[in-house]
């Protein structure tokens, strides 16, 4: 089976940083490829390449058969890109956003009618057709912007932080849209800065600086996550990270917003040395608990693995 | 260029329209404001100039010579004074523009034959109005010295002596001599530029800035498709604007249309193609609403106002400005309509314009669709 994406030797640089460096992966039809990585990291640099909307530097795509790079026109029609900034007309009802994108694309209008009544009805919008997508809720614009961008039965969806700031339902229903969609061996490319995002996805690949760290299924990728990872919210975190940083059991400890983010062997058993530590020294806190990874802990773990310096 | 994605975007720019309602309330109200504001504001006719008099002789033949100045259209004798002092204080403080000084012996010197000095104070701020004043003035005294003379040959046994020369002169275009028949098809023109330019200068922008323009791009639209779309619906509205202008310049103003409406109406839809295409020219390349529709106004309305003949003359002005005004479109369509309106002028004749004004249509076009990139950068 061919590859509905695929990247070699992807380059992209904007003045003063290599946003893009000498990328290559594959996506498959059917499969959800995750590019994973906090912000700067390339990753909508990435997808605006691959959906033919921006100029790589150097190295090649490939997108659903068609040479994205030489001909990006003739890929266009197979491709369904939503930007961050979904391309919803805020002036435009749901229908009129929803028939806009079928014209654009051509799609006709027997199939339209039926087609997207079933994504409205995924979506839970079907009550909405007739107000306008200005006036829609957060999720609700990111649910109708994923309807535009489905109504053309595209062969790859490519999908910008799709989820960022949406609600939990509209996640949900977003989800089943995606998953229900890889039956029409649809290939699905989105990134996301979300650990529990990316976990849904098939393959993921962690982006670093612009370049690909890892690309493994979310399963291996949180191995590199040895142990557990706990949260200490603080007052003084640069004290706390100090002061906990090197202690046993402890393999890493990494600043946050409000406190620090300790890697350690095991959670059980460090919780009340830690806690008897920090009240030893005097340190405040106001909670000290084992919280599920981020992307940043993974993050951290990743590269200090890359560097060879684990702690 | 494929039908239905050209349709897509015609459908989508009406309900975009449609829906903005304080756009839509400007398309209407900017037109009528501004045929208003030109077509009354503009006029280079000078009537009406005020006038002070101060007669220091005060006798039965002054006041016959002053009466001549109330009776002409030109002049509106304000106020009557009785000391200098007034007749200054009146030119500084701009209550007259003009005034006449009568001398003490007006009358005695006129029988004797000798000349007669009569004073006028002309405020020359305006040069203009201070020329007009003055050749007006001359005129009325003319016409005074005229009688004067022939009454003595009269009473001298001359009878009917007619000057020997004068100038028969009819006016054509323009038989009453009205600046309005002459300025407000130009204002028509005017409008039509800054209108036309400033309703495309949003499209492209508007899209750059609600971040629309970013899925757009990514889909199979062409950048002719996506012109053409976009001007589509501004082009029928810059004909109704076009309609309405035209409309008041003949039934409100009484400008006299004598030409061929086809003709009229070919070079109407050369001219707003020139200014949608310019503006939307101008909104791919600012990529901001505001910068954009800026660009635009300043791009058409001082070069449609000052280079194509509209206040000026283009062949009085000075040679290197002259060759400039080539390169401004307005300046064939401010020839074309007003020979349309006032002269009647049929299509040979104003071939050459025509055919400017289309190769402008076509450049800017092929330079509007080359600028737009599907790209972001």
């Amino acid at each position: 089976m061919s590859a509905a994406i695929s990247t070699s030797e992807l380059t992209k640089r904007f003045p003063g940083v290599l946003a893009v460096d000498r990328l290559h992966f594959e996506v498959h039809p059917g499969e959800i490829f995750g590019l994973v990585g906090p912000d700067g990291a390339g990753k909508t640099t990435t997808l605006r390449m691959v959906a033919g909307v921006l100029t790589p530097d150097s190295g090649s795509a490939t997108v659903a058969g068609c040479d994205i790079i030489h001909d990006p026109e003739a890929a266009k029609a197979h491709i369904s890109y939503m930007p961050q900034r979904f391309g919803l007309y805020e002036d435009l009802t749901v229908d009129e956003n929803i028939h806009f994108y079928a014209d654009v694309f051509g799609v006709p209008r027997t199939n339209r009618e039926q087609r997207s009544r079933q994504l409205l009805d995924a979506a839970g919008m079907d009550q909405f057709r007739t107000r306008l997508a200005g006036k829609l809720s957060g999720g609700m614009k990111h649910k109708l912007g994923l309807v535009c961008a489905l109504i053309h039965r595209p062969r790859v969806i490519l999908l910008d932080e799709p989820t960022n700031g949406v609600d939990p339902v509209s996640r949900r229903d977003f989800w089943r849209i995606l998953y229900s969609l890889l039956q029409e061996r649809i290939a699905i490319l989105m990134s996301t800065a979300y650990l529990d995002e990316a976990e849904r996805c098939h393959r993921v690949a962690l982006l670093h600086q612009g370049r690909i760290l890892f690309c493994e299924t979310p399963a291996e990728l949180k191995t590199h996550i040895r142990g557990a990872v706990l949260s200490v919210i603080s007052p003084e975190p640069r004290r706390v990270r100090a002061a906990l940083g090197g202690a046993e059991g402890v393999l890493n400890a990494l600043l946050v917003g409000d406190g620090v983010h300790l890697v350690v062997d095991d959670a059980a058993s460090r919780i009340p040395e830690l806690r008897t530590r920090m009240q030893a020294a005097a340190l405040p806190f106001d909670r000290l608990e084992e919280v599920a990874p981020t992307i940043e802990d993974l993050f951290v773990a990743a590269t200090s693995e890359t560097d060879g310096s684990r702690t | 260029m494929r039908w239905h994605r050209l349709a897509a975007i015609v459908r989508k720019e009406i309900l975009q329209i449609r829906r903005d309602l304080p756009s839509l309330l400007i398309t209407v109200a900017m037109p009528l404001l501004l045929m208003l504001g030109f077509g009354y504001g503009v006029s280079f006719d000078i009537r009406h100039i005020p006038v002070y008099v101060y007669d220091r002789e005060s006798s039965q033949q002054s006041q016959d010579f002053l009466k001549r100045f109330q009776a002409s259209e030109y002049f509106n004798v304000m106020k009557t004074v009785d000391n200098y002092q007034a007749v200054i204080q009146a030119l500084d403080a701009g209550a007259c523009r003009l005034a006449i000084v009568i001398p003490v012996n007006f009358s005695e010197q006129l029988k004797t034959g000798g000349p007669v000095s009569v004073q006028a104070l002309i405020d020359a701020t305006d040069n203009n109005t201070a020329n007009v004043s003055i050749s007006y003035s001359e005129a009325v005294v003319q016409t005074y010295n005229q009688q004067i003379q022939l009454e003595w040959l009269q009473r001298h046994g001359q009878a009917r002596l007619q000057p020997p020369l004068k100038v028969d002169a009819r006016t054509w275009f323009n038989e009453d001599l009205e600046s309005t028949a002459n300025i407000v098809p130009g204002v028509v023109a005017i409008i039509m530029a800054v209108i036309g330019s400033f309703l495309t200068s949003l499209t492209i922008a508007r899209e750059w800035e609600r971040g629309t323009m970013e899925q757009l791009v990514s889909t199979p639209v062409t950048p002719l498709e996506l012109m053409v779309g976009k001007l589509v619906p501004y082009f029928v509205i810059g004909l109704l604007d076009t309609a309405l202008c035209a409309g008041m310049a003949i039934w409100w103003f009484e400008v006299p249309f004598r030409g061929q409406w086809s003709v009229f109406f070919l070079s109407c839809t050369l001219f707003l193609i020139v200014v949608l295409s310019l503006g939307y020219f101008v909104s791919v390349v600012a990529k901001s609403q505001l910068a954009a529709s800026q660009a635009a106004l300043i791009a058409t309305f001082l070069p449609a106002f000052l280079l194509s003949g509209f206040i000026y003359p283009i062949d009085q002005m000075p040679a290197v400005i002259q060759v400039t005004t080539h390169l401004i479109p307005a300046r064939y369509f401010m020839t074309i309509i007003r020979d349309v309106f006032l002269k009647g002028t049929s299509l040979p004749l104003l071939l050459d314009d025509l055919l400017a004004l289309a190769l402008f249509a076509v450049l800017l076009t092929i330079l509007a669709t080359r600028a737009f990139q599907k790209k972001l950068s």
